[in-house]
């Protein structure tokens, strides 16, 4: 509680007066909110849809731990199983992971961290949400009428000839939640364009807006090709034409090539804006500029443009050749340099720096030690001969969720609960929040240490039933996930009762830097009441003495 | 599409190069929605170049030459609407609209009765396809595959595209403003993207088999 | 079969185990990389903890030598581990000239297997240690994935085309076969164990079973009674490609290109006579896809593979 008290003292005389004025009380219909153009109500239209399909997915996820507990089959038969992990699989990418920071905190925070009144093209900021929900009810009704079981990945001939689940239902719900993603993506790189404040210049920008920013180049770039990849499988899977189906003449690994070449970049997407929320917090907590700026920054573009070019590592044991398999080996082993860079640049923040331990600040250590440890994996995996061994195992199921369960969920929970007394003018309790925090990361360890050690062992991904040797492991894993779920609730809980009953927050509870704490807690609607200057460089805490 | 009151005159030139950064943004998406299929026809070209030529020489090369001048001209009258507007001709600039709209639609004529045609020489992929003479049909009916959901695409965007029109025009009507030279411009470089896929399309799909 | 909770799984060849020492070297790496900045992490927020008395003094913001350092180092760490691995890789890719071969079909949710002498196995595949094996794979659904944990190695199993995948087992015993990509139902079950014996042993094993033609034995008699000998026959009038000598030869295609004839050339020729026109050949060949499954095209592989040798009388046409 220290940061909030002696930061609430020095902000004090900065309390804001007409509370009634903020964005919350704009209006209090239901139609108020599902028809303002307002970037913080949209954003919170986002985190309410986007949490509710977090709970569907992590559902499907428990009962398929729960089913792993013992190598038989005596929770869900075969075909429900299959149907689990593919519901997972969609809901957490598509309907979950790829809008969670953009839509939830660059639609809350970006404007005003740039000191604008709003998004570019504040409709469309609308309409962006309308397409995710209108996608959302697609795959709900896929769900509702027995689900699809082709995996998230669609691999053909399966996925286009033999599976007779949902398929067509599916993919447009995607497909449709794609063209959310690009609007959004137009939306941000416009505004951070054009928005800024005057002598906002780029290398003034906080860090989070250049990551928001080099993920709407990603979302922009890479979704439009989903959206041909999955019509092109419709339209296979309707016109009984053979294009990725070899009986028709066509070519399953065209399927593979088009469908990873979306699907590279946007684990990208998943994880940049949480790189993004990390330079944030880290900085604040630390009372300390961030190490580097410069370098993070161009990381941040590093990362973005060789995402593009690393797609082929998902085919290492598919048949491609083995020249291509090089190629895309050593790329992908350049595109975890600018990574490894901003995992360093972190660590040498905390240095000589002033560290508190707020709930933030946890979550956002939790990030770095987790996607560390992620991304190292990362390397087996770029590594020719040992991936042959370890893909399509455990080992990979682990690998991705360090990343984007340890990395970029931590980081959506360090920034629910760093701009939480902005977005809700009110403060979350902080030892409930610490205390969720470290299950969460002892949860999240036991689940998924024990899959790269089931993965080297030989067990595959996707299997309902398992050879017995590898009980011991799934049940340590299983063990975990009970935990993790406990340490998800908790959030939910107590969160949402600081809603009704948290302390009402200052304007800056933490002192941090950065223009959207220079406005009321929560803003009003048009976020300032005159347009701030942003010539001040980033991250402007003072030198700290002693 | 503006935020709340703009904090100055300044922030409503801005609005335009918004305007126009956005479409830009989207006309990026946009290369990237045509890059794939233009990338499954390379593919096939590739692998059958036999066979794809010999299918190309199965298009009806007139229909497509037309709809190449017909959509070329059409650019043409966007691009004149937009020149009358900026200068305040909106009964004019609205009389080229008019002839973009109804050009927009011969196309889509064209295109449709192209597609009955190829209805009829068998053509459309599926269990009934066969292309005379060919020897690989399995190559033939992939350059067929290509060319229709190319050309559908393409379609389907002209189509939005002759909505975007029609929507200015009803605009150069009722509220003739900055607003609506705004929208003009983002539907113009709207229209002149879909002009520049059918400018690729045109040889891939029509010209492929017939060098001279 | 490994008991209980081992972190490997038996390594029964030496590929196996050179994957295992670039994993531990991987892991070993990964330790140090993960400790050292574990360890720096704890150490700075315990050391800079707010209220904690440090010399806070001068904390540096950037510093270009040692950026430039910590973006050259990983480069070079990473450039010798690419190099490790894509060395074993391309070992792992191209199986010796004299492997023993034998044929794989997939199908949901089983593998059968077929040796050159016309054994067939279900869910088991016997092999000899100390020889190079070299698995020709098709699937005749959708796509599976041959895994044997015990030699580290795995390759999909594509419908439409051959995959390939080699390995010399040194131990003798019992692996786990497992599907690594998922086809449906009845993914997890598709188990199985690939037995590798002394040579000796394997011998014996391969006299063994009901008596049965060989694989090209078994080519032959289809080759005959699908009327192939009407055209490619050395005496037919028909002007049809040569065979004899054909798995290993370039050929030039009708467009100009030249083509490697491998076992996925032979069947597309088959299944699909008109990918691929011989240069100077007319496109008369029909398809057999009606006519001839997997295990057919496989026997007539090498029914074909043999025209090259001498060995067994009456083969030729």
């Amino acid at each position: 509680m220290s940061a909030h008290s002696d930061a609430a003292a020095v902000n004090a005389d900065r309390a804001a007066p007409a509370r009634a004025a903020s964005y919350l009380h704009d209006g209090y219909t239901l139609w108020s909110w599902l028809s303002s153009r307002d970037h913080k109500r949209i954003a919170i239209l986002y985190a309410v849809s986007i949490t509710a399909f977090f709970f569907i997915g992590a559902t499907a996820a428990a009962l398929m731990r729960l089913e792993l507990f013992t190598p038989g089959a005596d929770v869900v038969d075969a075909d429900t199983y299959n149907r689990l992990f593919t519901a997972h699989g969609v809901i957490m990418v598509w309907m979950f992971l790829i809008p969670s920071i953009p839509s939830v905190f660059g639609n809350f925070a970006l404007p005003l961290m740039i000191g604008a009144r709003d998004l570019a093209f504040p409709r469309l900021n609308l309409l962006s949400w309308y397409l995710y929900a209108g996608g959302g009810l697609f795959t709900i009704a896929a769900l509702l009428l027995g689900g699809v079981d082709t995996g998230w990945t669609f691999y053909t001939p399966y996925s286009s000839v033999f599976s007779n689940t949902h398929v067509i239902l599916t993919l447009a719900g995607v497909l449709i939640v794609g063209f959310s993603s690009i609007a959004t993506g137009v939306n941000f790189i416009v505004t951070v364009h054009t928005l800024r404040a005057p002598g906002m210049g780029w290398f003034k920008l906080p860090l989070f807006v250049w990551a928001i920013y080099a993920t709407s180049v990603i979302l922009v770039l890479a979704t439009p090709v989903l959206a041909i990849t999955l019509l092109l499988l419709a339209a296979e899977r309707v016109f009984h034409v053979g294009l990725f189906n070899p009986a028709l003449g066509g070519d399953p690994l065209l399927f593979q090539h088009l469908f990873w070449f979306y699907s590279h970049p946007a684990v990208y997407i998943m994880i940049l804006p949480a790189m993004g929320v990390a330079s944030e917090i880290i900085p604040c907590f630390a009372r300390k500029r961030v190490f580097g700026y410069r370098f993070m920054a161009f990381a941040i573009i590093g990362i973005a443009v060789i995402s593009f070019l690393v797609w082929g590592h998902h085919m290492f044991v598919s048949g491609q050749s083995a020249y291509a398999s090089m190629v895309f080996s050593l790329l992908s082993f350049m595109v975890a340099v600018p990574s490894a860079i901003k995992v360093f640049n972190w660590t040498a923040t905390l240095y000589k720096g002033s560290i508190s331990f707020t709930a933030p600040m946890l979550y956002a250590l939790g990030f770095v030690v987790l996607f560390l440890q992620g991304g190292l994996t990362g390397l087996f995996l770029a590594s020719l001969s040992v991936d042959v061994h370890v893909t399509d195992t455990y080992f990979v199921v682990a690998h991705f969720h360090y990343i984007m369960v340890g990395g970029a969920v931590m980081a959506y929970l360090g920034a629910a609960h760093y701009w939480w007394p902005k977005i809700t003018g009110r403060l979350y309790p902080e030892s409930w929040a610490r205390l969720a925090a470290l299950i969460i990361f002892a949860g999240f360890n036991l689940t998924f240490f024990p899959q790269y050690l089931l993965g080297y062992e030989g067990m595959p991904r996707r299997y309902h039933t398992y050879p017995p040797d590898f009980q011991v492991l799934n049940v340590l894993s299983s063990a975990g996930a009970a935990i993790l779920a406990v340490g998800y609730l908790l959030p939910l809980g107590y969160l949402l009762w600081s809603c009704l009953h948290g302390r009402p927050a200052p304007d800056n509870p933490w002192g941090a830097s950065g223009l959207e704490w220079k406005t009321a807690t929560p803003p009003p609607q048009h976020n300032f009441d005159r347009l701030p200057d942003g010539s001040d460089p980033p991250y402007d805490y003072p030198p700290l003495q002693e | 599409m503006d935020a709340a009151t703009p904090d100055s005159a300044q922030d409503i030139g801005r609005q335009a190069a918004r305007t126009r950064l956005g479409m830009w943004a989207f006309l990026g998406s946009e290369v990237m929605f045509f890059g794939p299929v233009f990338f499954a026809y390379l593919y096939g070209r590739f692998m059958w170049p036999q066979a794809f030529e010999a299918a190309s020489r199965g298009t009806d090369l007139l229909c497509g030459a037309v709809n190449t001048a017909v959509l070329l001209t059409s650019s043409l009258g966007v691009a004149v609407a937009h020149l009358l507007a900026d200068r305040g001709a909106y009964g004019r600039a609205r009389r080229a609209l008019d002839a973009v709209v109804l050009l927009g639609l011969a196309f889509l004529a064209i295109k449709g009765y192209e597609y009955v045609q190829d209805w009829r020489e068998q053509l459309v992929p599926g269990p009934h396809f066969h292309l005379q003479g060919a020897v690989n049909q399995a190559g033939a009916q992939l350059f067929y595959f290509v060319y229709f959901f190319a050309t559908a695409l393409h379609a389907l965007h002209l189509t939005a595209g002759i909505a975007l029109m029609l929507h200015c025009r009803r605009a150069l009507r009722r509220r003739p403003g900055r607003p609506t030279l705004r929208r003009l411009e983002a539907a113009g470089l709207y229209w002149h993207f879909v002009d520049i896929v059918w400018i690729f399309l045109f040889p891939a799909l029509y010209l492929a088999g017939r060098a001279l | 079969m490994s008991q209980g909770l081992a972190l490997f799984p038996p390594s029964a060849s030496a590929a196996a185990r050179d994957t295992d020492a670039l994993y531990l070297a991987l892991t070993g790496f990964s330790t140090l990389i993960a400790a050292v900045f574990i360890a720096l992490i704890a150490i700075f927020c315990y050391r800079y903890r707010k209220n904690a008395k440090a010399n806070r003094a001068h904390a540096p913001s950037s510093a270009r030598g040692l950026e430039a350092a910590w973006t050259i180092a990983p480069l070079i760490v990473f450039l010798g581990l690419f190099a490790w691995s894509a060395r074993q890789y391309a070992l792992q890719f191209h199986a010796p000239r004299d492997a023993t071969r034998v044929f794989i079909v997939a199908k949901q949710w089983m593998w059968t297997v077929e040796h050159p002498n016309g054994r067939r196995e279900i869910n088991e595949l016997h092999i000899p240690i100390d020889t190079p094996v070299k698995l020709i794979m098709t699937s005749q659904d959708v796509i599976h994935s041959f895994f044997v944990p015990a030699l580290r190695n795995k390759r999909d199993v594509v419908p439409g085309r051959y995959s390939t995948l080699w390995f010399r087992a040194d131990r003798p015993g019992e692996y786990l076969l497992l599907c690594a990509e998922y086809c449906g139902t009845d993914h997890s079950e598709m188990k199985g164990r690939v037995v590798a014996m002394a040579p000796q042993d394997y011998a014996r094993w391969m006299e063994g079973g009901a008596s049965h033609p060989g694989l090209a034995e078994r080519g032959f008699a289809l080759f005959r009674r699908h009327g192939c000998m009407g055209c490619h026959a050395a005496a037919s009038s028909v002007h049809a490609p040569e065979l004899s000598g054909l798995l290993g030869r370039r050929v030039r295609l009708s467009d100009g290109s030249d083509v490697v004839a491998d076992e996925t050339y032979v069947r597309d020729s088959i299944m699909e006579p008109q990918k691929a026109i011989v240069a100077g050949y007319e496109a008369i060949m029909p398809s057999f896809k009606t006519q001839l499954n997997e295990e057919d095209i496989s026997a007539i592989i090498e029914y074909i593979r043999s025209l090259d040798r001498d060995e067994l009388a009456g083969e030729r046409p």
